[in-house]
Parts: C-alpha cells; sequence; structure tokens
C-alpha cells in the first residue's frame, strides 16, 4: 500500500478530524498553532498532489474500499490540483500572518470555535474540490458554506450580521437548486458519480429533464459563485467578515463553485446535451461582460477600500467566466490561469488591507490619506498586488490577462470586441487602485495619523511574502501554465 | 390521467414556490428562514417521491421470497442527509437572527438597513 494512494482522502480528512480537536484546546494560543498547522498540512498535502499530477498521476481513490460507480470516488486531475492549492494555500497564509489582526477582531472566549470553524471551512472546500461524486459536493458545499457563515459573523462589526444572513438565504437557495438539479439528473440516469453520469446520459431517451438539470444547477452554482447578477451577497459579506476571513474566502471561495461549475457544464452536459455548448456561451457571455464593465465601474465610485475590492472580485469572476464562455482551450487555460493569479492578487491585497486595519480605524480611502508615509512596506505589497490586479507585465496577473485577450482575439470580430472589453476594464482597474495609491501617497496625513506604526511583524511578512509571490509567478509562470492548460485539455477533451 | 398522476410532483412545484415567495416577499427575518425551510422541504418531497416503485416494498431480503419488486433506498439515504443540512441551516440562520434581534433590537429587514444608513 503506497502512502501516496491515500492524499486525495487525508487532504479533506486532516482539517475535517481537526476541527473537533481545536474546540477541545482551551488555550486561544494552541488553537491556532493546531490550525495553522493543520493548514500547512493540507497545503503540503495540496503540493505533493500538485506534483503527482504534473507527473501525470490522477490519485482515483475509493471510499472504503467501494469501487465506483457504487461507493464514493475521489480523484484529482490538474484543474482542481489548481484548485487544492490556491485553497490550502490562502488558508495557510491568512492564518500564519494573521494572529494579531484575529486577536484584535475575535473575542478571546470564541477564538478555539472559531479555529474550528474555519477548519471546516478547509475541509469542505477542498471536498468538494476532490470528489467525483455528485452529491458529495453538494455536502461538502454545505460544510463549507455553513462554516463560512460562521466565520463572516465572527467580526465586531454588526452590519456582518446582515451581510450573513443574506449570504445564508441567497447560499441556501443556491445549494437547494443544485439539488433539484441533482435529483433531475439522478431520476434519469440512476448515478451520481460524475464519470457514470456523463456516459449514461447518453442513453437517456427523454432529454429535457436533464436540460433543466443543468439549468438549476448552473443557476444554483451561479448563486454560490457570485456570478453577475447574482452577486449581491459577496460585497457586504466580504466588506464586514473579519479581515483574515476576507483574505482566507476571497482567495478561494467563490472559485471553488465555479470550478463545480465547470465540471458539470464540460463534463456531464456539453457533450450530452444538443446545442449545450451554443446555450453554456450564450447565455453566461454577456453576464461575464456585465460583471466585467458593471461590478468594476461600482469599483469606480466606492470609498470603502474594502468593499472596493470586493467588488473588483465580481469583476475578476466574470474574466473567469469569460474565459470559459469561449468554449475553447485558450479560453478555458486562461480560466484556469487566472482563478490561480486572481487569488494571489486579491489575497495580497486583503492581507494589505488587514495590515493597514492594524493601525487605522476606519478603511474609508479619505481616512487613509498618507498611509504609505507610515506604513511604506504594507504600501508596497498593496501596490504590487494592485498592479497584478490590473494585469501589468512582470506580475501574475499580467500572464492570465494575456491569455484570455490571446484567446478572445482567436473568436473574429465578437473577439476583438471581447479584447476591448477586457482592456477597458484594465483601464477602470487601474483607476480604482490608483485612488487608493493617490489617497495613501499623495494626500497629507490626517492630524490623528501621525504616530502610526507599520503593521505586526508576522502580518507584514506574510504580505510581503505574498506580494513576491506575484512577482514571482509573473515571471516564472511555468508550473500554474502547465496545470491551467493541460485542465484546458482536459476539460475540452469531454467534448468529442 | 398525466396530470393527476404527477401529483407529488405537482405539490413539489407548489411547495417550492410558496417557500420561495416567502424568502423573497417577507421582511421579517424569521418568516424568510420559515419560506427557506419549505423551500428545502420540497425538495425533499421530490426526492422522496422519485425512490418509490409502483408494488416496490423496503429493500430486505427475505429468505424464500424470491421476485420481490424494491423500492430504491437511495434517494432517502440522501435526502436524509440533506435534511440534516437543512436544520443546521436553519439552527444557524435563528442563531443569527437571535443575535441581530440583540444588537439592532429588530427583526424587519427595512428597520434594520435604516439602522445602518449614515445619520
Amino acid at each position: 500500500m503506497n502512502f501516496s494512494e491515500h492524499l486525495p482522502a487525508l487532504q479533506v480528512v486532516v482539517p475535517l478530524l481537526s476541527a473537533p480537536l481545536i474546540v477541545l484546546l482551551r488555550s486561544n494560543g494552541l488553537a491556532w498553532a493546531a490550525a495553522t498547522a493543520t493548514s500547512l498540512m493540507a497545503f503540503a498535502i495540496a503540493v505533493a498532489i500538485t506534483l503527482g499530477v504534473l507527473d501525470g498521476q490522477t490519485f482515483p481513490y475509493s471510499m472504503g474500499g467501494w469501487p465506483a460507480p457504487y461507493g464514493i470516488a475521489l480523484g484529482v486531475d490538474s484543474f482542481s490540483a489548481i484548485l487544492l492549492l490556491i485553497v490550502s494555500g490562502a488558508s495557510s497564509f491568512a492564518l500564519l500572518g494573521g494572529r494579531p489582526s484575529l486577536n484584535s477582531q475575535i473575542e478571546a472566549h470564541r477564538q478555539p470555535l472559531f479555529y474550528a470553524a474555519w477548519m471546516l471551512a478547509l475541509a469542505g472546500l477542498s471536498g468538494i474540490v476532490v470528489t467525483a461524486d455528485a452529491f458529495n459536493i453538494f455536502v461538502f458545499m454545505e460544510i463549507s458554506s455553513l462554516a463560512s457563515y460562521v466565520l463572516i459573523a465572527g467580526g465586531p462589526d454588526r452590519r456582518a450580521l446582515p451581510s450573513v444572513f443574506k449570504y445564508l438565504v441567497m447560499g441556501t437557495i443556491g445549494a437547494t437548486f443544485y439539488l433539484i438539479g441533482i435529483g433531475l439528473v439522478y431520476m434519469m440516469t440512476g448515478t451520481l458519480n460524475l464519470a457514470d453520469m456523463e456516459v449514461r446520459i447518453q442513453g437517456v431517451a427523454d432529454q429535457s429533464p436533464i436540460l433543466v438539470a443543468a439549468g438549476f444547477i448552473t443557476i444554483g452554482l451561479a448563486l454560490k459563485a457570485a456570478v453577475f447578477p447574482l452577486h449581491a451577497w459577496l460585497p457586504n459579506a466580504y466588506t464586514y467578515a473579519p479581515h483574515m476571513v476576507t483574505v482566507f474566502l476571497a482567495a478561494c471561495a467563490t472559485k471553488v463553485s465555479l470550478y463545480v461549475l465547470l465540471r458539470f457544464d464540460f463534463f456531464v452536459f456539453q457533450q450530452n446535451l444538443a446545442g449545450h455548448a451554443f446555450q453554456f456561451a450564450t447565455f453566461l457571455m454577456p453576464l461575464a461582460v456585465l460583471a466585467v464593465v458593471v461590478a468594476s465601474a461600482y469599483a469606480l465610485f466606492e470609498r470603502n477600500l474594502k468593499r472596493l475590492l470586493a467588488f473588483s472580485s465580481v469583476a475578476q469572476i466574470g474574466y473567469i467566466l469569460l474565459g470559459a464562455s469561449l468554449v475553447s482551450t485558450a479560453g478555458l487555460t486562461a480560466s484556469g490561469l487566472h482563478v490561480f493569479n486572481h487569488a494571489l492578487a486579491k489575497g495580497t491585497l486583503f492581507l494589505a488591507v488587514a495590515c493597514l486595519a492594524m493601525r487605522f480605524s476606519s478603511l474609508h480611502l479619505q481616512d487613509l490619506s498618507g498611509a504609505a508615509k507610515s506604513m511604506p512596506l504594507t504600501m508596497a505589497a498593496f501596490c504590487i498586488a494592485g498592479l497584478s490586479l490590473i494585469g501589468v507585465p512582470g506580475t501574475a496577473g499580467f500572464i492570465s490577462k494575456w491569455y484570455l485577450i490571446g484567446a478572445a482575439l482567436n473568436e473574429g470580430a465578437l473577439g476583438i470586441g471581447l479584447a476591448v472589453i477586457i482592456v477597458l476594464s484594465s483601464l477602470m482597474a487601474v483607476v480604482y487602485i490608483w485612488r487608493v495609491v493617490e489617497a495613501a501617497y499623495f494626500h497629507t496625513p490626517n492630524t490623528s495619523a501621525v504616530n502610526i506604526k507599520e503593521a505586526p511583524r508576522e502580518l507584514l511578512i506574510i504580505t510581503l511574502l505574498a506580494a513576491l509571490a506575484n512577482i514571482y509567478f509573473g515571471v516564472n509562470s511555468a508550473v500554474p501554465v502547465a496545470l491551467a492548460s493541460d485542465a484546458a485539455n482536459l476539460l475540452m477533451g469531454h467534448l468529442q | 390521467m398525466e396530470v393527476l398522476g404527477y401529483y407529488n410532483y405537482w405539490v413539489f412545484a407548489v411547495l417550492l414556490m410558496i417557500g420561495f415567495y416567502a424568502v423573497i416577499a417577507r421582511s421579517n427575518l424569521i418568516k424568510k428562514l420559515l419560506g427557506l425551510a419549505i423551500f428545502q422541504s420540497a425538495v425533499f418531497l421530490m426526492y422522496i417521491t422519485m425512490n418509490k416503485v409502483e408494488g416496490g416494498t423496503a429493500p430486505i431480503i427475505q429468505k424464500g421470497v424470491v421476485d420481490q419488486i424494491f423500492s430504491n433506498p437511495l434517494p432517502q439515504v440522501l435526502i436524509l442527509t440533506a435534511i440534516v443540512v437543512g436544520v443546521s441551516t436553519t439552527a444557524l440562520g435563528l442563531a443569527i437572527v437571535v443575535r441581530i434581534k440583540e444588537t439592532y433590537g429588530s427583526i424587519e429587514e427595512h428597520e434594520i438597513f435604516e439602522a445602518d444608513l449614515p445619520k
């Protein structure tokens, strides 16, 4: 029995088991250490899996030894490897550096419970990615969602509560839609295993229930992924959540739902339903374009720094979807890359926000005047990540924008229009990042802000490391590009 | 009798829409959660309906009984899981409503919204 066989199961089991253990730990320091160690272990597993995937392994795993399609099967490919890296990576970065920020925001007696919820969210998100069973995805989705509602509501800002209620209602509706879709597919095919489903749908005589199921699943997951115009829950939930929770969830939560959406649409439905590719593209492409343009416009006029970045997240989801809705290998490569690169950029930006929040009481742009004088390193990290978000050469964001524009230009006249929109919205990103830079570098500091020091050391080091990762993957993009293009080939490979 | 034959599915669709309407139209947070619970229960009904095989019994193998028709037990198992998920969602939702009531003194959506407007 080879140890590496069990990696996909361990990816979920390790954080899942650590959650109840952390509840038992009375000391906050120990709880934090246990959560961080677990998260790092999950990251190590994700790295090991990624290395295996790059070598061509697929890690098939039958839970409890029951063979698929009867038992629950797990499996990892290059697309899931990207997601595993960002989920466990974001969690590790946020926990490693986030102790000062969490201590200042989470009541001391609730901290062990908070870390336990964090572990459940990590287990749920990893579970969605590794499993190959449709119902299992639903269960993990709800584990991660319930845990993230708890995490978001954990902060001191009372406005988090109505926001999280809205998120809970919309998230549950999304998950229930997904459940209806799965039910309809199960009714027609009698299977829950994704690979088995793909084969058996071809034998279904009456396609209309499957078509309805495709609709339910797409809408339900689009709600969870905050695809425009179903993003209403996201800006407030991200704004009022504890800063470290925003770092973790903004980097990966919506992308995991998007991953499930693409898996379903490309593996299960695309080649089986007549004209589904066309429907998928014509339905999602306008939404993607609207997301990119409208959410960027919202960000232009937003005064609260965290809300500004949250709206930018909605726009970035639009880019990922835009690449996928081209239904081409190049487009999907761009999507996969953008999943990775946006997680890097947005994670770093929110880490920098957490640094600022340690020293400034308000995150409104006018209150951050002159922040760069007192916190030069934090703002340097913010600028690097901001450039990456815009897509400036030399940063990670450039690579995915480059691939995305290249993929769009393959599409002829429509593609030129799309490329213009991508460039235009990147210019909008320049403007909204510039507004932050202008306030922080060129405005005179408020009188109350004279004695402000840099953020606590561990938080600052992690933020700078994350910023350096943006540059590293901008210069040396071989690994994400290899994973993304392999993932794109896999997804397209299922369309005959 | 096509329409009546799908009696359970009609109930499913109607319940689903009742729940959905309550979630959208009510501004009282508790009523919203009730709507959400009805919405989820409707889906449970759909799963329970589809496992029924006409003339089928519980899938227990007995000595001497052959050619028995069984109902499909799997959707029931699935929905048992979904019920647990539904219960915990409702519980968490109610817990959040309690905290909203503690901090805002109201569970009416518009009053909470107005409480946070800059004065």
